[in-house]
């Protein structure tokens, strides 16, 4: 991927992510997260890989965020009123942001790793699909296990949580 | 290999430029009418609107909802299960591959009839 195409969604992604914040109307912050999500999915794709940008744009853009579009309706959410900046808390937002700012580029540049460039990808043969399987099935079964528990833990939650009247 | 995506540009400009036309259609052809407060509320069979127009979702919905993204992740994992099938199935790790997946999809099915035993598929309840 091209220098510049990477610069261009990253901004996408970052004022994707602003406009959740910014936006007063929940539905309107919804669909800045979807801009976001997608333009993740873009930089996911310029890594060469391809399924994980796939199923982001399918599990994340399609999936979840149905869910939280559901959540909205379910709460019957109106625009947030605005209210009147608190001086104080805007202050030490931003001497919390700068602290942090500064503390992590003071640490990235102590260590000799900070100013190395990411290593290079490596090239796949055949489908990035293809490789990703064959790790799932072979070295990582036992955290897919973990995972399907996981998954099940989330079913009951969710039938105990909206399922009041248990028989 | 950037040229690959320039049907994926297309397709983003024709959708967007679809929305576009169609927001600056209603704008253009929308302007000549007069509004008022009257004609801007919501028609009620001649009666006059009372309380909100949107009604809030039953509970339900969040339920299948949930439960559709749930089973959603599980097909995530059966993808590459399939496309690899064929091709794994004949080396040495092919065994190891069919247990894994069903002892994935095993203590799924545990949850999903769990759903099913509690209702939770039954919209009626």
């Amino acid at each position: 991927m091209p220098q510049a195409l990477f610069y261009l969604f990253a901004a996408f992604a970052v004022l994707g992510a602003f406009g959740v914040i910014v936006n007063r109307n929940p539905v309107s912050s919804a669909f800045s997260l979807i801009g976001c999500f997608v333009s993740i999915a873009a930089l996911f794709i310029g890594l060469n890989a391809y399924f994980i940008g796939t199923i982001q744009v399918l599990v994340y853009t399609g999936a979840i965020m149905v869910l939280f579009l559901f959540i909205i309706m379910l709460l019957d959410l109106r625009a947030e009123e605005r209210r009147p900046l608190n001086l104080g808390a805007v202050l030490a937002g931003l001497g919390t942001g700068l602290t942090f700012l500064v503390m992590s580029s003071v640490v990235i540049g102590r260590f000799p790793e900070g100013g190395r460039g990411m290593p290079e990808l490596k090239a796949v043969a055949g489908s990035d699909v293809h490789e990703l399987g064959r790790v799932i099935f072979t070295d990582f079964n036992f955290p897919l296990q973990i995972i399907a528990v996981l998954l099940v833990s989330a079913t009951v939650g969710v039938v105990v949580l909206c399922k009041k009247e248990l028989h | 290999m950037l040229q690959d995506y320039i049907p994926v540009l297309l397709q983003i400009l024709v959708a967007g430029g679809l929305a576009l036309a169609i927001l600056i259609l209603s704008w253009v052809l929308g302007r000549s009418a007069k509004t008022s407060q009257i004609k801007d509320s919501a028609y009620e069979c001649g009666m006059l609107p009372v309380g909100e127009g949107q009604a809030r979702f039953s509970v339900k919905f969040y339920l299948v909802a949930m439960l559709f993204v749930i089973f959603d992740i599980e097909v995530v994992f059966l993808y590459p299960w399939a496309v690899n099938f064929r091709s794994m199935i004949q080396s040495e790790a092919g065994m190891t591959m069919v247990w894994s997946m069903a002892g994935f999809v095993g203590i799924l099915f545990i949850g999903y009839l769990y759903a099913l035993r509690k209702g939770a598929l039954d919209w009626k309840q």
